[in-house]
């Protein structure tokens, strides 16, 4: 928000439309083929709660999930290479999401498409 | 007369094979790392040799481990390796009492019986027994023979071998492997038919020879079967170098070069450029790998180090391993399979980026304790187990501190798995840091996954790394905690990472046997299986770790016992899972041990009745 601008009391929020035409979904499809187990999530979070690296960071796999699937990926590469691969999160996955070979998969199809 | 036109195919052959072997080794030699050159080179010149000769005899010659697998298989490689070598040495022997000593042309020994057709007994001889050498190169034949019936029979019934699957060899493979079979009938024939026409041989090939004699046209034959065996040796040496058949010289380069303290498994390089040609393709490894429960026979470690020979590695292939090393345990060479296949992973996740600047900004706290303890992630999944390791901590009275209790920094293990040795290396660094402000002496953790990459890659200035089934065990030996038999029975399976992976079997056997009886399974100690809960295992789905869970339980539970005992948090997790029975850590039980007063069990079961 401005400095200046005169305090209402309220505030504007930012808008939060999502454009999905003009989001690259090339890179969900790609992860989905190479991870079908990625179309079995439901954005619980579990993964979240549990994370190592979650400890230290604000670095969330269903954060990531979200925007792959929405094909905002602009902030994807640096959010997950913040992974330390441990597999705390495929273990505690309620719908068995193979989450390993997912942050792989998300890991390289985004350095192939936009290396 | 020393010389014929059809020794030439043999002879040719001989010269191509030795030219391409030259090249070959030239080049991983100039290949090598400096510091690698100078291990080798200090190694010719030292006890490692004779290490290495021991090694070459029992190994490459003897087939000990084969052996070990199973007799008839064992029977069945070393008469093929050992008969041929004894042929060779004593056929040299031999053509050199006809020489007078000197060196002959290679030819002359292969084919002496075309070039001489002597029934004298030889002035070595009188001193053993007249026609030895005849007698003796008879025998040797006969023994190759055995073990080509052997081999012809192993095409249909390998199960009589120990071996439920055999590799499927390309057709390169099925070339050379058909000359090789056919090389040694042809001799047969060949100096059947010699000593049919001269009344000579020992007492195979002159009574076969008599009998061909009256059957067929040998005086019109034995000229074209010299032929054909000169011909199948030419085409053997010519397909050597590309076939599985490369192992027979490689093997012996792998020997020395792994005796003389040269680190395997980085691929690529030039020492896995051995180690993948000295594979010879065996299927020892194909039954032993789990992957074959879900159908992933192809990623086994014979078909995955042929893609890597072939340039052709497949990145699923290597990424479906569940790293447990049972491959590498029963390797009769000694690949390091698991080596290799980080190293091809290495390639294959090389676009992986990994950033974990965040983990600087952790605080070091100074600590003066005696005892450090690391849960480490999956420890952090099974919270039972961290707390019987408190109270067996508190209950000992050891001076000690929680590394990671309010979350931990992943050991690295996974990341290294996955061929991501960098990324790794800096979660090893942000550790090591972190475990040496502790000034701790022992640094104890509960997950077998850690204790493998403490001990490999963490430098910790004489530390000693525990895992916590050992450390109990040292508990209990230096009295420090009474434990008291808890009337149950149970299983305990090894991990990979602790059991094959650090060697680890005695010490939580030791502690279990102490608290309940401990009943034994069919695959254990080395021969555990993986529980399918598996870091190591990139790309497998959910269901199919599942089926592979489900069939080491089985096996597991076979004696019924009441508790299923591990020492890994992560097979702890994933057993738990199949719900076929109470699965509990070494550590838990422990916990109960020492909580439980010695007479509480008993009156409680007399109550019951």
């Amino acid at each position: 928000m401005d400095k200046k601008a005169v305090k209402f009391g309220y505030v504007v929020t930012r808008d939060r439309q999502i454009d999905f035409d003009a989001n690259d979904h090339s890179i969900s499809r790609r992860v989905a083929d190479a991870e079908p187990s990625l179309n079995l999530c439901i954005s619980c979070g579990t993964c979240s709660a549990t994370c190592s690296a979650a400890q230290f960071t604000d670095f969330s796999l269903r954060k990531i999930i979200l925007l792959l699937r929405r094909g905002e990926i602009k902030s994807l590469e640096k959010e997950i290479s913040k992974c330390m691969l441990c597999g705390k999160c495929q273990l505690v996955c309620p719908r068995n999401v193979s989450t390993r070979n997912l942050i792989l998969q998300i890991s390289k199809a985004l350095t192939t498409v936009h290396p | 007369m020393t010389f014929d036109l059809f020794v030439l195919p043999f002879f040719i052959g001989l010269l191509f094979l030795m030219a391409v072997l030259f090249i070959k080794f030239s080049r991983w030699i100039a290949l090598m790392d400096a510091s690698d050159r100078v291990k080798a080179g200090m190694a010719l010149f030292s006890v490692n040799l004779l290490k290495s000769l021991r090694e070459v005899l029992l190994e490459s010659l003897l087939h000990r481990k084969m052996f070990k697998r199973n007799a008839l298989l064992g029977y069945m490689h070393m008469s093929f390796a050992l008969g041929w070598f004894l042929l060779i040495v004593m056929g040299n022997l031999e053509s050199r009492i006809y020489s007078g000593g000197h060196i002959n042309p290679p030819y002359y020994p292969i084919f002496l019986k075309f070039f001489i057709h002597d029934k004298r007994v030889l002035p070595f001889e009188i001193f053993t027994l007249p026609g030895f050498f005849r007698f003796i190169m008879d025998l040797l034949l006969l023994y190759v023979l055995s073990g080509l019936v052997l081999a012809l029979f192993k095409r249909t019934r390998s199960k009589w071998f120990g071996l439920k699957r055999t590799t499927k060899h390309n057709s390169f493979d099925r070339w050379a492997l058909t000359a090789l079979w056919l090389i040694f009938p042809m001799r047969l024939l060949a100096e059947s038919f010699t000593a049919g026409i001269y009344q000579g041989g020992g007492f195979l090939t002159n009574t076969l020879g008599s009998f061909f004699a009256l059957i067929l046209p040998i005086q019109y034959l034995a000229y074209p079967a010299w032929w054909a065996y000169s011909t199948m040796l030419g085409v053997f040496f010519v397909t050597l170098p590309w076939s599985r058949f490369m192992h027979i010289p490689t093997e012996i380069i792998l020997i020395f070069l792994r005796n003389a303290g040269i680190e395997p498994g980085r691929y690529p390089g030039s020492f896995s450029e051995v180690e993948i040609r000295s594979c010879p393709r065996c299927g020892v490894c194909i039954d032993v790998c789990q992957m074959n429960q879900v159908g992933l026979t192809g990623s086994t470690a014979v078909y995955f180090i042929r893609s890597l020979r072939d340039r052709q590695p497949d990145v699923t292939l290597n990424a479906n391993c569940m790293m447990c090393g049972r491959c590498l345990e029963a390797c009769p060479v000694g690949i390091d399979t698991l080596g290799l296949r980080v190293g091809a992973r290495s390639v294959d996740n090389k676009l992986i980026a990994s950033d974990f600047s965040y983990l600087l900004k952790q605080p070091e706290i100074e600590k003066y304790v005696d005892v450090v303890y690391f849960a480490g992630c999956m420890g952090h999944l099974t919270p039972a187990v961290k707390r019987a390791m408190l109270q067996i901590f508190d209950k000992a009275g050891i001076n000690y501190t929680f590394l990671d209790e309010d979350g931990s920094i992943c050991c690295g293990r996974p990341l290294k798995l996955a061929g991501l040795k960098d990324a790794a290396l800096k979660l090893v660094e942000e550790n090591t840091s972190k475990i040496k402000h502790t000034n701790a002496k022992i640094l104890v953790t509960s997950c077998p996954i850690c204790y493998k990459v403490f001990n490999s890659d963490y430098q910790l200035d004489g530390m000693q790394v525990m895992h916590h089934s050992v450390f109990i065990d040292k508990l209990v030996g230096e009295k420090k905690i009474t434990l008291n038999p808890l009337g149950i029975t149970t299983v305990f399976h090894d991990p990979c990472e602790l059991g094959r992976g650090s060697g680890i079997y005695e010490q939580p056997r030791h502690v279990l046997k102490q608290i309940s009886e401990l009943a034994g399974v069919t695959d254990e100690r080395a021969n555990s299986l993986c529980c399918g809960g598996s870091i190591g295992e990139l790309n497998m789905s959910a269901a199919q770790r599942n089926v592979i869970r489900d069939n080491a339980l089985n096996v597991l539970c076979d004696p019924n016992p009441d508790i299923l005992v591990t020492a890994c948090p992560l097979c702890k997790k994933t057993f738990e899972s199949g719900n076929l029975t109470q699965v509990k850590d070494i550590a838990e039980l422990v916990a109960e041990s020492m909580n439980q007063e010695k007479t509480t069990l008993k009156s409680i079961s007399l109550a019951e009745v």
